[in-house]
C-alpha cells in the first residue's frame, strides 16, 4: 500500500496529510482539535458518538470516518456543528450520575471534559432511567453499567485490536425515547440518543463473564469510569497519583506504560504502585503489563555482610547465568565483567536466539531483521507467522496479526503444530496450518513456493520447489445445465405440446489440477488450501512475516535462519522476529553468550550457587524493573528508556562493579557506552526522549542501526525430517500474562504453573500428572485451556527454580511420557 | 513628618504632653505628712465601695461578669476556625463524607489522608480518615470545597492535649451518634447560600 502525500485544508490552515487518511487523524497529526469520543487512533470508526462532526467542501461527514482527498476544505466549526454537538453532549447526560466525586475516572473522564469544553449548561432531553447493575465481568473487570455511555471503544478495542472480540453490544431494556423528541432535538444527536438508549455493553459469549485474555484494554480506553480494574475501584482518585513514564519489563514488546503511584495508606507513607496506564491510542498493553506491577523488591535494605559475600562469590565465579529481564547497562556489565574477569555468561532464554539472529545476519547481509510491528501493522495485509504461539508468546504480534485483519481487509497464514481456536477468529481470511512439530522447514519452503517471486530465485531452489507440484487428476461434481424435452398437456386445446426445459444436474468430471505436496506434508489438504489461498491472495500487495521463538532452538535452526532470509529477500515480505524474553534483543547484542555453564555460578534471577535476586530469596537483593533506570532493547528495534517508580534501598549491579573496580559512579552513566558497532548509539541517559507525538510517531529512544554486509553465498539445505517428533510431546509455552517469576509475583495474575492442555486432553490425563524428560521430571497440575487444540500439552517455563529450560534443552518441543499421579 | 523630626534622636522631648502632678515629696517629713494625710481622709474606702458593690452584685444579684474556664466556655462565632467535625446524615446516621479527596486535594498544609475501599454494598466507603493537627494551618480550604458539607471547623479551640493523634482519626471527628438530634448545620464557608433555589436550573426528569 504505497501512500500518496496531500495538502487539505482545515479551518483555514494547510496541512500535509496521506490521502485516504481520516480527516480526524489528520486534524490531529496537525495539532487541529477536533472532538471525538468513539474513535480509536488505530481501530476501525465505530460513528456512534457522531461528535466528531465536521463540514468538508460544504458536506456534514463525520471526520473519523471521511478520508482526505487532494485540495479538501475542512471547518470543524459552525453554528451549527456546535449545536449539533452540544445537543449530543447534553443527551449523553441525561441520567448520568452526578456523583462525580466518587468516580474513579474523576478528573479524567472525556465526559466530564466534553461536556464544559461544548458548554452544556442546561438539559433539554430526559427519559425514565432503566436500573442498570453493576458486573464484575472476569478477576480484574469491573463494569459499572450505570456511568456506561455505550461509546463501544471497549467492544472496537477488543475486535480491532486485541482480537478476543469478547464484548458486544446487548439490549438495554427501559423505555424508548419519546418521539416527540424527533422534532425538537438536532437530527444526529436523536439518532446517536435512539441507538444510545436501547443499548449496553455485554459479554459476547452470552454469560455473564467475559473468556478473554484479560488484558483490560477495555478499562483503559474508557472515556468514563463504567470500566475499570476490579483492583483499582474506589482505592485512590486518579489525579493524586504521580505518572511515571516507563517501559514494561516483561515481554520483549517493551511497551510504554505509565506507573501511576502515591502512597501506600495512612500507615503507610511509601509510594506504591495503584495502577498502569497506557497510551491506548497508540500502544496497546497485555494482561500482564497492566496487572503485573507490584513486583517490586521490597523493604531492602544496605546489608553490608551480604554484599561483602556477594564480592566475594564474583571473584570467584566461574560463570554468571541470569534472566533477560535486565536492562542494556546490566547487560553491558556483565560483558563488561565477562571481558576483564573471563567468566561464562549464561542465559538459555537468549542463547538461541542470538546464534538464530547472527546466522541469519549472515545470510541476509543485514544485522537486524528488516521491519518491526508497527510497520507491519499499519502497512501490510497479509501476514504470516512461522513458528511463534501467537496468542501467548508475544501479545503485540498477536496484535499486529489480528489488526492486520481487521483495519487493512488483510489475510494470515497460521503455521503452528499446536492448535488454536481463536487465531481463527482474527479474520475470515486466516487459514492455519497444524503441521507436525519439527517441520517449520518445510514451512518456510511453502511460503517461499506461495510468495517468492520465481524468476528470481536461485534455480536450486526453483528446482526444489517445483518437486513439490504434481499434476495430478481429480473428479469434480459440477453443475451443469442439462436440456429435457417435457411433454405438456394443453388444457385449453387438449393437445400434447412438447416444451424444452433446462435443468441443472450434477456431473462428475475428472479435472487436472497442481497437487502441492509441501501442503500435503504440513497436513494440510492441498486442494482445499489452494482455494482458499487464491481467495486470501485477492487484492493483497504487501506481505509480512513473522518469526518465532520455535525456530531458534530448532536443531536446524542455521538452515531456518538462511531460510527465514530468503523469503525475505523474495517474497518481498516485511521481517519481523518475536525475540524471545524481556529484553532478549538487548542481551543477544550486548552480550557474547555461551553455551553451558562452569564451576561456581553466580545466577542473577537464575538458579546458581550465589543468587543475586530481585524477588527477594536471594543471597543477596537487587531492585527489579521497576526500581531502576536504564534502557530495554524492543522488539520493534528501538532502544527505549524506563525509569524508577519506586524506592529501592538496597545494593545494584552497579555497586558490585564498584567493588570490583570496575563500576561507574551510576547505572545509567553505562548508557553512553553500550556498544556502536552493534547498533546502539552513543546518547547520554538522560538525553534519550520519550513518548508519542500527535500523529502516533514513536519518539521513544531511538532505533537500533542495522549494519549491512555482504550476505553469504551459502545454500539453503533441503528440508529435513530428522527433527519431526511423534508421539506424546510436550511444548515450552507460557499461558497468557505470565512471562517469568515477577508476573507471577504480582498479584492480580493468577495463571498456575500447570500443563496446559487442550479440553479433551486434560480431561484424558486426569488431574495431576508427572511429565518425565529426558534428564528428570516435573510434577504439574492439569488445567484445560479451551482455546487449546490437539495432543500437544503446553509446560511453562516462569518459573526460573523449576530449570523447564534445562529438561526441554534448545527446542521448545520434547518427547515426554505423561503419567497420572 | 519632616526629615528633620525624623533624624531628632532625642526620645522623650518630642510631642509628649506632660501631666501635672503637683509637688513631689522631697523629704522624710514631706513623705511622712502625705501618708498621713492620706490615711485621715480615707480615699481606701472609696475604692473599696465599689469593690463591695461589685461583689454583691455578683454573689447575690447574678450579675456575674466572668466565667469559670475550664467548666464554662463562652459562644464562639460561627466563623471561627477550629478543630474539624465530620457531620452525619441526619435521616440514617451514616457519615456524609463521600471519600472524593478534595479536601486532601486543597489541602496546602497537605495534611488530610483518607483510604477509601469499594465496600459490600457496592458504595465507596471511608476506612479511615486522618488530619495531622501538627501541620494543619486552619485555613477553612476542607470546608470550603467539601461538596456534602462533610468536613467542617467546629468551636473545640482547644488544641493541647497529651497526644496530638487524640483528635485527628476519623471517629474523633465524626459526630456521635447519640448526639446527633444536637448536631448543628453549619453556616460558614461552603454551606448553602440562602437563595441557592432560586438559582438552579431544573434538570427535565421523565419520572
Amino acid at each position: 500500500m504505497s501512500k500518496k502525500e496531500i495538502t487539505i485544508t482545515i479551518d483555514g490552515v494547510e496541512c500535509r496529510t496521506w490521502e485516504g487518511e481520516y480527516l480526524l487523524n489528520a486534524a490531529r497529526a496537525n495539532g487541529i482539535f477536533i472532538p471525538a469520543i468513539c474513535y480509536l487512533t488505530r481501530c476501525s470508526p465505530t460513528l456512534a458518538c457522531r461528535i466528531c462532526l465536521v463540514e468538508a467542501d460544504g458536506k456534514r461527514v463525520y471526520s473519523c470516518n471521511a478520508k482526505a482527498k487532494e485540495g479538501m476544505n475542512v471547518v470543524t466549526q459552525s453554528e451549527e456543528i456546535l449545536e449539533e454537538r452540544r445537543a449530543i453532549m447534553e443527551v449523553y447526560d441525561v441520567n448520568h450520575p452526578l456523583q462525580c466525586g466518587v468516580c474513579d475516572q474523576h478528573g479524567e473522564c472525556e465526559l466530564q471534559n466534553y461536556t464544559l469544553e461544548l458548554g452544556v449548561d442546561s438539559q433539554h432531553f430526559a427519559v425514565p432511567d432503566t436500573m442498570r447493575e453493576v458486573k464484575e465481568w472476569s478477576t480484574v473487570l469491573h463494569y459499572d453499567a450505570g456511568l456506561c455511555i455505550v461509546c463501544e471503544r471497549c467492544v472496537t478495542v477488543c475486535k480491532d485490536m486485541i482480537g478476543d472480540s469478547a464484548l458486544k453490544t446487548g439490549p438495554r431494556g427501559g423505555p424508548a425515547v419519546d418521539k416527540a423528541y424527533k422534532e425538537t432535538a438536532p437530527k444526529d444527536a436523536y439518532a446517536m440518543w435512539n441507538k444510545l438508549q436501547k443499548s449496553i455493553i455485554v459479554p459476547s459469549n452470552g454469560t455473564e463473564h467475559t473468556n478473554c485474555s484479560d488484558c483490560g484494554e477495555c478499562t483503559a480506553v474508557c472515556p468514563v469510569g463504567a470500566l475499570t480494574e476490579r483492583d483499582f475501584v474506589y482505592k485512590a482518585n486518579p489525579w493524586e497519583l504521580k505518572e511515571i513514564p516507563a517501559t514494561c519489563a516483561h515481554c520483549s514488546s517493551g511497551c510504554h506504560l505509565y506507573y501511576e503511584t502515591r502512597f501506600t495508606s495512612i500507615d503507610n507513607h511509601d509510594e506504591m504502585i495503584f495502577r498502569v496506564k497506557n497510551e491506548w491510542n497508540f500502544q496497546s498493553l497485555c494482561g500482564a503489563g497492566r496487572f503485573g506491577y507490584d513486583y517490586e523488591n521490597r523493604d531492602v535494605t544496605k546489608d553490608e555482610k551480604a554484599f561483602a559475600k556477594a564480592v566475594e562469590a564474583l571473584k570467584k565465579a566461574k560463570t554468571v547465568r541470569f534472566s533477560s529481564m535486565i536492562t542494556n547497562e546490566e547487560a553491558l556489565m556483565l560483558q563488561r565483567l565477562k571481558e576483564e574477569r573471563g567468566v561464562r555468561l549464561v542465559n538459555p532464554e537468549v542463547r538461541p536466539f542470538q546464534r538464530f539472529l547472527a546466522a541469519y545476519a549472515k545470510a541476509a547481509g543485514r544485522s537486524l531483521y528488516g521491519s518491526d510491528y508497527k510497520a507491519i501493522m499499519q502497512e501490510s495485509d497479509f501476514v504470516v507467522s512461522v513458528g511463534a504461539a501467537l496468542r501467548n508468546d508475544n501479545p503485540n504480534a498477536r496484535y499486529a496479526f489480528n489488526n492486520v485483519q481487521k483495519m487493512n481487509k488483510g489475510a494470515g497464514l497460521y503455521f503452528h503444530p499446536v492448535g488454536d481456536t481463536l487465531v481463527p477468529t482474527f479474520g475470515k481470511s486466516v487459514e492455519c496450518i497444524a503441521h507436525k512439530p519439527g517441520q517449520e522447514e518445510t514451512a518456510l519452503y511453502l511460503v517461499l513456493d506461495l510468495f517468492a517471486d520465481r524468476e528470481n530465485l536461485p534455480e536450486y531452489i526453483k528446482t526444489y520447489l517445483d518437486g513439490f507440484h504434481e499434476t495430478r487428476k481429480r473428479t469434480i461434481k459440477e453443475r451443469v445445465m442439462k436440456e429435457v424435452v417435457e411433454k405438456v398437456l394443453d388444457k385449453e386445446s387438449g393437445e400434447e405440446n412438447e416444451v424444452k426445459k433446462k435443468v441443472p444436474e450434477m456431473v462428475e468430471k475428472e479435472v487436472e489440477y497442481d497437487h502441492n505436496l509441501l501442503v500435503e506434508a504440513l497436513g494440510g489438504d492441498p486442494v482445499a488450501f489452494a482455494d482458499s489461498f487464491e481467495k486470501m491472495m485477492k487484492k493483497k500487495s504487501s506481505f509480512a512475516l513473522i518469526v518465532g521463538e520455535d525456530l531458534y532452538g530448532h536443531p536446524r535452526w542455521e538452515n531456518l535462519a538462511k531460510l527465514v532470509a530468503l523469503a525475505e529477500k523474495h517474497c518481498g515480505m516485511k521481517l519481523a522476529m518475536i525475540p524471545p524474553k524481556s529484553n532478549a534483543l538487548g542481551v543477544a547484542l550486548i552480550c557474547d553468550l555461551d553455551d553451558s555453564a562452569e564451576g561456581y555460578t553466580v545466577g542473577y534471577n537464575q538458579p546458581g550457587d550465589f543468587r543475586l535476586s530481585a524477588l527477594g530469596e536471594g543471597d543477596l537483593d537487587m531492585p527489579a524493573m521497576n526500581q531502576q533506570e536504564g534502557t530495554m532493547s524492543t522488539m520493534n528495534k528501538r532502544v527505549v528508556p524506563t525509569n524508577a517508580a519506586l524506592e529501592y534501598g538496597g545494593y545494584e549491579l552497579n555497586d558490585l562493579m564498584n567493588a570490583l573496580g570496575l563500576g561507574k559512579r551510576l547505572s545509567v552513566d553505562w548508557t553512553a557506552e553500550l556498544p556502536v558497532d552493534k547498533g546502539f548509539q552513543a546518547v547520554e541517559f538522560d538525553d534519550l526522549s520519550d513518548g508519542f507525538l500527535n500523529d502516533g510517531t514513536e519518539v521513544r529512544g531511538y532505533a537500533l542501526t542495522a549494519f549491512k554486509s555482504r550476505p553469504s553465498a551459502a545454500k539453503v539445505a533441503a528440508a529435513s525430517e530428522e527433527a519431526v517428533l511423534e508421539g506424546e510431546i510436550a511444548y515450552r509455552c507460557n499461558p497468557q500474562r505470565q512471562f517469568n517469576d515477577f508476573t507471577d509475583k504480582a498479584h492480580q495474575i493468577f495463571e498456575a504453573f500447570a500443563l496446559y492442555a487442550s479440553p479433551e486432553k486434560a480431561e484424558a490425563l486426569g488431574e495431576r500428572v508427572e511429565v518425565v524428560f529426558e534428564k528428570g521430571s516435573l510434577l504439574l497440575d492439569v488445567v484445560a485451556d479451551e482455546r487449546m487444540q490437539g495432543e500437544i500439552v503446553e509446560i511453562p517455563d516462569f518459573k526460573a527454580d523449576r530449570d523447564v529450560y534445562g529438561l526441554f534443552g534448545e527446542s521448545r518441543y520434547a518427547n515426554v511420557t505423561i503419567k497420572k499421579v | 513628618m519632616s526629615l528633620e523630626q525624623f533624624k531628632n534622636r532625642n526620645v522623650g522631648t518630642q510631642n509628649y504632653t506632660m501631666l501635672d502632678l503637683g509637688e513631689r515629696p522631697k523629704t522624710g517629713w514631706d513623705r511622712f505628712k502625705q501618708v498621713a494625710r492620706r490615711s485621715v481622709k480615707l480615699e481606701l474606702f472609696t475604692g473599696l465601695k465599689v469593690t463591695f458593690r461589685e461583689m454583691i452584685k455578683a454573689l447575690f444579684m447574678g450579675e456575674m461578669h466572668t466565667i469559670k474556664y475550664p467548666f464554662e466556655k463562652l459562644p464562639i462565632s460561627p466563623r471561627y476556625r477550629a478543630i474539624h467535625e465530620m457531620k452525619r446524615l441526619l435521616e440514617s446516621g451514616h457519615y456524609r463524607c463521600i471519600g472524593c479527596g478534595l479536601c486532601e486535594k486543597i489541602c496546602i498544609a497537605d495534611c488530610i489522608r483518607m483510604d477509601t475501599r469499594y465496600d459490600e454494598n457496592q458504595r465507596k466507603e471511608v476506612s479511615e480518615y486522618t488530619i495531622n493537627f501538627g501541620r494543619c494551618i486552619f485555613c477553612g480550604y476542607c470546608a470550603e470545597v467539601c461538596p456534602e458539607l462533610a468536613i467542617v471547623h467546629g468551636g473545640r479551640y482547644e488544641n493541647a492535649s497529651e497526644q496530638r493523634a487524640s483528635f485527628a482519626l476519623f471517629e474523633d471527628m465524626l459526630t456521635p451518634l447519640d448526639q446527633l438530634n444536637q448536631q448543628q448545620e453549619f453556616p460558614g464557608f461552603g454551606a448553602v447560600s440562602p437563595d441557592a433555589d432560586k438559582k438552579i436550573k431544573k434538570t427535565p426528569l421523565a419520572y
